[in-house]
């Protein structure tokens, strides 16, 4: 394969009922480092029906060119009709490097993409850098994220990894940024298209599996009853987070055992996780002790939570959390 | 109705640990189970068996000790089992997996083919759709849910960050599967005994329908360039402060870390 003639950083800009997600801004941030250190462009793909005016928005966060792909078959996400633009978009532009977002979105088309454009595929990739011969070192978690393993693709083209939301930077929106619109006509082999959908359901992000959630406020003895807990809830709800419990709060009753952490309960591993009053037994340790920024508040300065902690704070649980989820409602309303 | 399961037998993570004097990893006594998604999988494929007389058959691919995940299938009612396993498979990418696995699946018939949505040991979740493509047929990922009207249609639900999607599909078409959707049911005794003595068929490269060029380390396009453990975390920052003070460097901490 001729690498050469591969060139610039492509982006997929994810986008839902018209809206640019977070994540494709994320991407173009990054996709901005690695262009500056390898002179190269950043061109984004949006992909989708009636979207072409937000191509603007993906310029002022960054891309040099948007490459659009506006058809009917693209007004909701499916796999199909998405791999076929997708895909004639690398056969027509060869890109060095594709950057697509690691969502239920990105992880279904990625896969499919790169068997089809027969390329390599890393996968939730948490860091991207560019190595000595310009080639891209995408690192990622594996093991459940006791290891992290650095992934290259030496002889193929593009270069594609999928990448964890919330993981890379956006840019400051600059709305003077220039930069060019290229509208793309695919030709779809409708023949292929043999999922229909039915309906697009919006649903109570509370029966979220605490597995997934990705910012978890979880109470242990300290939080002392259920009327405490109801706090707990409350700075849930303002940070978007899903509450979760050590074993003493389950065997109260006060919480059921779905949302137990720990060895018997399950394992988590959020971005943040918020332990409120919980000592941090061994079994509760292990349950959660893999998460990316932890906050201990205890009573106790021994506690063994403070162990695991990014950030400990030795006082009254139910002073701290009420008031921090007041002060947090005022910041995030600014 | 002939479905297929594929399954994975992976080290159970949540089980791993790491040294805190070397910083590596420990797998000793790190115990091999199914792999979770795939065991959904798996309960999926047994329920249209129980309804609709399906046909199941279970592969994995992987050395010969994963027989003991393919021993498990049939105690709990699979009627057929290959493991897939020769030295040309070894080193094997997601897409070199893939091609290995849609070789076999290429002599076997099929109308439904089943995949856990991710194994844990590599969290990648891409084998499942590199398989549909490799085969020619649609998938449905991240399945929550799946009814079969009897006669042609699947209707599936398939889980998405802001709720769920409902799909229509024929078949053939593969679908990927969470472990949550499905709870595995236990093994009888008497499926346990039985089966020890059942047959697994083993399979090699020359069971499979695919160009060797494809497989293993030398059909894989991407490559560990390194891999290490992120260390031990040492204890951070604690604080003993009042209430006020301390609510003032969670939020400042928090917006460091981009967290808000």
């Amino acid at each position: 394969m001729d690498n050469a003639a591969y060139k610039d950083i492509y982006v997929f800009a994810e986008q839902r009922g018209g809206k640019i997600q977070g994540i494709a801004l994320e991407l173009l941030g990054k996709a901005r480092d690695l262009a500056t250190v390898t002179a190269q462009q950043v061109v984004a793909v949006l992909a989708g029906y009636q979207v072409t005016d937000k191509a603007n928005e993906l310029i002022a966060y960054g891309a040099d060119k948007v490459i659009v792909v506006d058809d009917a078959v693209l007004a909701d996400y499916l796999t199909e009709p998405y791999t076929q633009a997708l895909a004639g978009v690398i056969k027509q532009y060869k890109p060095s490097v594709v950057l697509i977002g690691a969502t239920t979105i990105g992880r279904d088309l990625g896969p499919r993409l790169s068997a089809r454009v027969t390329t390599g595929l890393t996968a939730d990739c948490t860091r991207l850098e560019v190595g000595e011969e310009g080639e891209l070192l995408m690192t990622r978690p594996a093991f459940g994220g006791n290891l992290m393993a650095t992934i290259v693709s030496k002889e193929h083209r593009p270069q594609m990894t999928t990448v964890r939301p919330g993981v890379m930077q956006k840019a400051e929106r600059d709305d003077s940024r220039k930069g060019e619109v290229e509208i793309l006509k695919v030709n779809f082999d409708v023949s292929k298209f043999k999922v229909k959908l039915v309906q697009q359901v919006k649903a109570d992000k509370g029966l979220l599996d605490i597995a997934d959630a990705k910012i978890l406020v979880s109470g242990g003895r300290g939080v002392n009853s259920a009327e405490n807990f109801e706090k707990l809830k409350q700075l849930a709800q303002v940070l978007g987070a899903e509450v979760s419990a050590s074993r003493a709060m389950v065997d109260a009753g006060v919480i059921p055992h779905e949302r137990q952490v720990g060895q018997t309960g399950k394992t988590v591993r959020p971005d943040l996780y918020i332990a409120c009053g919980i000592s941090g037994a061994i079994q509760h340790l292990a349950g959660m002790e893999e998460s990316g920024y932890i906050i201990a508040v205890n009573k106790d300065k021994y506690a063994p939570i403070f162990q695991v902690a990014d950030l400990g704070i030795v006082g009254d649980v139910n002073k701290i959390i009420p008031l921090l989820a007041d002060r947090l409602q005022k910041e995030l309303n600014k | 109705m002939k479905i297929i399961v594929c399954a994975k037998q992976v080290p159970d993570t949540t089980e791993i640990k790491i040294n805190p004097q070397t910083g590596t990893l420990i797998r000793d006594g790190v115990p091999s189970i199914m792999n979770p998604d795939d065991k959904g999988g798996l309960e999926l494929a047994l329920q249209l068996k129980e309804q609709f007389n399906a046909h199941v058959t279970i592969i994995t691919m992987g050395p010969p000790q994963a027989d003991a995940i393919l021993r498990e299938a049939l105690a709990l009612g699979v009627d057929r089992a290959i493991l897939l396993t020769d030295r040309k498979f070894a080193g094997a990418d997601t897409l070199a997996t893939s091609n290995a696995l849609a070789g076999a699946l290429r002599n076997l018939e099929y109308d439904l083919i089943i995949a856990g949505r991710q194994a844990i040991d590599g969290d990648t979740a891409q084998v499942g759709p590199q398989i549909a493509e490799l085969l020619d047929i649609p998938q449905v990922t991240y399945l929550e849910d799946l009814k079969y009207d009897g006669d042609k249609t699947l209707t599936i639900r398939r889980q998405t960050e802001e709720g769920y999607q409902v799909l229509e599909t024929g078949m053939p078409c593969l679908v990927t599967v969470l472990a949550s959707a499905y709870h595995a049911r236990y093994m009888p005794v008497k499926g346990i005994v039985e089966a020890y003595n059942r047959d697994v068929e083993t399979w090699g490269f020359e069971n499979i329908t695919v160009d060797e060029s494809k497989l293993g380390l030398k059909g894989s396009p991407t490559r560990v360039h390194k891999a290490f453990t992120k260390g031990v975390k040492g204890a951070g920052e604690q604080f003993e402060v009042d209430a006020d003070e301390a609510v003032g460097i969670i939020i400042s901490r928090l917006k460091q870390k981009f967290l808000i």
